[in-house]
Formats: structure tokens, sequence, C-alpha cells
């Protein structure tokens, strides 16, 4: 017969520091490696769109013509699944969670990637 | 003969979040009947197979629940794997072990935490979660998210852990050993909570074993099935214990769930020591063309994911049948005879995980 | 890697009580009732398991067929049995616990039983 299994236990969270912290006063904690929010580079974005395809929640929208890149903070899962299939490393992943916000919105970036013009760099060096 | 009442039971009940409704038939005070239903919030996860290549279907295969998120997602490709003859590295089997059984840690401390609040102990419930957190912190510092791990991919693994990661590891676990000895010293033999548990909702060693219980939820009735024992993945080169109680009731129950933080805690440990070096993925070309029947044991119990494909990016069919669906029938037999007071605690000693049945 | 053995036998609809009897006496265990839409045809998987044994049986059967229900032998049966008819519409005779189609309520009936959804090359539905 065991009573007041738990008293030493209690004793011990009485007398130590609180478990939890004062957000927000206090900052949350995450790791560097933290899955937060997707980032777009538009200086990067080559516009293969890969990401759009391989997104799950299919939360991104490329327009080529416009030149923007589309996402939809609340339709995406965060799974990092753009970031990895990436080709140019324009999409990466940021420690921070995404803000509250009131209204469901969708966040644009713009592409500012102009291609470089590489068949005359070729043709240089054959005159 | 006594008037026949039917007292609702959920959807919405403080005893669990989740939307599981139970008519149940009371003679007096005395449950002598009980009528479950679900599908409040049936998501249709297994008809996006139709809409998703097999390897985007694996974020999809890991949401499916929120506590053993990635224990889904690893029997999802495990899966494929099959299907595909694809032979995974041997490190990210290990690893797939390694988070499987922080999974489960994390998910039995929860439930733990749960079922004191249930019993009304909440200076435990609160030490549950203090300890459970500590098993997020791991996950997060290992794979980048808290609940949803998303680190397993059809021919491996995502992320690896670093060998110095690897190697603090004994000494975190030695840490939460200790501080899961206090906690689980209080639902093993603090007698209030044993007063309250014993004997409630009893259910046979044969009614549990043909009613198709699976889990802690089978093992407490001594029914020591662990799909662990088959041996998929790393398992079959560590030492699997089965954890069993002979008894059947809620005490059982939470008994073999106490004893397990443990075992998992000991197969990591097996795991740190065993983990080999080299690469943890492989690449995947084609596509599945064939059928698996995959299985693995979650914390709840054996899951079962079965895959067809036709040679297409696009599976036919996914069906996810999880342990809480399967644990329901035993779950009516347990309430057929028991005390209206007593339902809640019963009806969460089979660990329900309403979202994950429902997929 | 080493997975459990799995074998999977194709029978008629008329046979599935005899079976699933043989199971049920030789100590099986109901693991799960599972259906997929092959073409026109429903392909109905009965799993059981014996020490980490995997045995399926399978029925292949057109819409209108109607299958006898294994909730004698096995009482947990009407779970999947249930589910197969609110999701798939396959009509199941004699279940212990018929919910007639309330168990998993959908905003469309029979869902799974719709063709299935062709993606084009876009990626697009």
């Amino acid at each position: 017969m065991v009573y007041f299994e738990m008293v030493k236990t209690a004793l011990k969270t009485v007398l130590s520091k609180p478990a939890t912290i004062l957000y927000p006063v206090q900052a949350a904690k995450k790791t560097p490696i933290s899955r937060g929010h997707v980032v777009q580079d538009g200086s990067k974005c080559i516009s293969c769109s890969i990401c759009v395809k391989k997104c799950p929640a299919q939360a991104i929208v490329l327009d080529k013509e416009a030149k923007t890149w589309q996402i939809n903070r609340f339709r995406c899962v965060v799974c990092n699944s753009c970031v990895d299939t990436c080709p140019a490393k324009c999409l990466s992943m940021d420690t921070q969670y995404t803000a509250p916000a009131t209204v469901k919105g969708i966040e644009t970036f713009t592409i500012t990637y102009v291609k470089p013009a590489k068949p005359e760099k070729k043709e240089e060096p054959k005159t | 003969m006594t008037k026949q009442i039917i007292v609702p039971f959920g959807p919405q009940h403080p005893v669990l979040p989740e939307p599981i409704h139970i008519d149940l038939v009371l003679e007096d005070e005395r449950v002598v009947d009980a009528i479950p239903s679900i599908g409040y919030i049936h998501r249709g996860f297994e008809k996006l197979v139709e809409k998703r290549e097999f390897t985007e279907y694996v974020y999809i295969a890991e949401r499916t629940c929120g506590i053993c998120s990635f224990i889904h997602g690893a029997t999802y490709c495990q899966g494929i794997e099959q299907i595909m003859n694809i032979d995974v590295p041997e490190r990210a089997q290990y690893l797939r072990v390694i988070w499987s059984e922080f999974s489960r840690l994390h998910s039995h401390l929860l439930w733990l935490g749960l079922f004191a609040d249930a019993f009304g102990f909440e200076n435990l419930f609160m030490g549950a979660w203090k300890t459970r957190e500590k098993v997020l912190d791991f996950m997060e510092e290992t794979t980048g998210g808290r609940v949803i791990q998303g680190t397993s991919k059809v021919g491996g693994v995502r992320r690896d852990i670093s060998s110095e990661r690897l190697d603090r590891m004994t000494k975190d676990l030695d840490d939460l050993d200790r501080e899961m000895k206090e906690l689980t010293d209080v639902f093993l033999h603090d007698d209030s909570v044993r007063h309250r548990l014993r004997n409630v909702g009893t259910i046979s060693r044969n009614d549990a074993y043909h009613l198709g219980a699976v889990g802690p939820t089978a093992r407490g009735s001594g029914v020591a099935i662990d799909l662990r024992k088959s041996g998929y993945g790393a398992y079959d080169r560590l030492n699997v214990q089965v954890v069993t109680d002979s008894c059947g009731d809620c005490y059982s129950r939470c008994a073999v769930r106490a004893k397990e933080l443990f075992t998992s805690t000991d197969l990591i440990r097996q795991a740190v020591k065993k983990i080999p070096e080299g690469p943890i993925d492989v690449k995947v070309t084609g596509a599945p063309d064939g059928e698996y029947f995959m299985r693995a044991e979650q914390p709840r119990g054996e899951l079962v994911h079965y895959l067809k494909g036709n040679g297409s990016k696009f599976l036919v069919r996914s069906r996810i049948r999880t342990p809480t669906l399967t644990n329901i029938p035993p779950l009516i037999k347990m309430l057929q005879g028991c005390e209206l007071a007593d339902v809640p605690v019963i009806v969460l000693s089979i660990d329900p995980c309403i979202s994950c049945t429902e997929r | 890697m080493t997975m459990d053995k799995q074998t999977i036998t194709a029978i008629e609809v008329g046979k599935l009580i005899g079976s699933v009897e043989r199971f049920r006496n030789e100590g099986y265990r109901l693991v799960q009732i599972g259906c997929t839409k092959v073409g026109d045809l429903y392909e109905i998987n009965y799993c059981f398991d014996k020490d980490y044994h995997l045995d399926v049986v399978r029925i292949a059967i057109p819409a209108e067929t109607e299958v006898p229900s294994i909730s004698g032998m096995y009482w947990n049966a009407f779970i999947y049995e249930n589910e197969m008819h609110d999701l798939f519409g396959i009509q199941v005779r004699g279940m212990n616990i018929d919910f007639k189609g309330t168990l998993i309520r959908t905003a469309e009936k029979f869902p799974f039983s719709k063709p299935p959804v062709t993606v084009t090359k876009g990626g697009k539905p």
C-alpha cells in the first residue's frame, strides 16, 4: 500500500524553476532546422514550377507571364517538399512560424531572375 | 425489468477532444449495451492517393495522425519499398527505428497524461506532459518538426542524425529514464490510482483476441501481439521485448503502456549502439506495380497500409487500417456491464484516436 | 529486408463463408476487410493473421452482388462491413450491427465507387 507517491515529485516541482516559458515576453524555443515557413528568393527562381507540382497541399501558384510566385500560407503544410526539390535552390525554410492572421491571404513574391545569355558566351571561345 | 434509457456519450465530451459518439443503453447506472458511431470527421485521405504522386503521398500518409505521424509515413514508405524491391540502406532503417521509438515514447507519455486527467489526477497529467516535452525537443532538434517529423521518404530518410548527437543520446536517455521512472512509479504503485482502475473495463484474453484487439489493448489482456516481433525494418536485428499483463482491466492497459516506455528507450539504446555509417537513402526510379499489405506496430497497436499500384506514378488504392478502428469492437465488449461513471475511463483506456480512424 | 509472409487466395463469393469458417476454427484473428475498385469490379480483401503470418482471402464482385456478412463468425467484422457499405456502396447481407449507411456520413453518397480521378500532365485533375 503506497499513498502519496506523487508528493516527492510535486514538492520538487514546486521548489524548482517553472517548466514553461513566459511566451511571448520570452521567445519560443526553436532549433536551427525547425520548419517555420517557406521563403522564396526571387532573384534565383528559374520558374521551373517543380515546386508547384511537388506540393502535396497545392499551396503554390506560379505565374510565368506575371513573374510571380504565390503561396497560400493557410494551405501550406510546411512539409519541406518544395525546398528539397527546388533545382535552383531559391526556396528555403525559415525557422520562424507564420504570424497569426485574421484573414486568409495569399503571399506573393516577384521573380526578378533574368536568364543569363549563355549561348553567346559559348560562341566566344570558338571565334 | 428495469426501464432502459439511452444516454449519448459524445461526440463532444470533456474526456477526449475527438468526436466519437456512443449510445449507452442503461439499466439504472449499469451499461447494458453500447452502440458506437463515427464519421464526424472523415477526410477521404484514401481517395487522395489518386491525385498525388506516390512519392508525395508520404506527406499525406504522415498527416493521417498527429501523434504517431512518423510511423504512418515510415510504414507507407516501407510498403512502397516492398512493392518496388528497394533495398533501403542500413543506416536509414536504424534511423527509422530511433524516430519510431521516440514517437512511441511521445504517444505513450501523452496518453498517460490524458489518462491521469481522466481519472482526476491533474498533477500527474502535468508531470507526464512535462516529460513528454523532452521527447518533443529531441524530435525538433533532429527532424525540424515537433509533431509532424516528415523525415521518411520512399527509399530512405531525408535527414541524418550526426554521430556526436547519437553519442550524447545515451546520457539523454538515462535522464529520461530517471524521470519516467518517477512518473510510472505513481501509475504502478500509488494506491489511489490502482483503486480507480482495477477491475474496471475487464476484457478476457479470449475476447480480446477474437474481437481483433491490437496493441496495448490486446497486450493488457495477455495477448502477446507485437508487430515489432515480426521483424520489419531494423527490428529483426534488435531484441524486442513484448510487455504483457494478464488482468485485462484498465490498470493492466495502463501498466503495459507505462512499462513499454522503458522497452522503447532500451530499443533506442540498442539501435544507437548498432547503427552503421553509410548513406541514408537510395535513388528511386520507376513506379510501383503490385500490391502489399504493410503492417507495423504503432503506439496504439497494429497498423495496416494496403498499397496497390498499376505501374503509373499514381497508386490505385491505399487503404489505411488504423489500430483504433479495430479496437472499437473490444471497447464495446468492455463497456457492456460497466458503471456509467467508468465509461470515460474505459473509452480512454484503449487510447482512441478518432482522426486516425477516419483518415 | 525480411518481411512477414503473406498469401493471397482468390475465391468465389459462394465459398467465402466456408473459408472464413476454416480460419475461425484454426484460431486466426481478423485483421481487416478492405475494398478496392478495379475497373467495374470490387475486390474485397479479408485479411487474417496468426503468428504474424497474413492470410488474405479475396473476392471480386460487380456492384450489384450482395456479399454475405462474416459477422456471425467474427463479431468485430461489422465495423469493416459498414465502412465498405458506406464508402463503396456494397450490399452486405446479415450484419450483426447494421448502421444502414450512418457509420460514415459523407456529403456524397458512396464516394469511393466514383471512377478514379485521372490526372493530366499539368498535375491538375
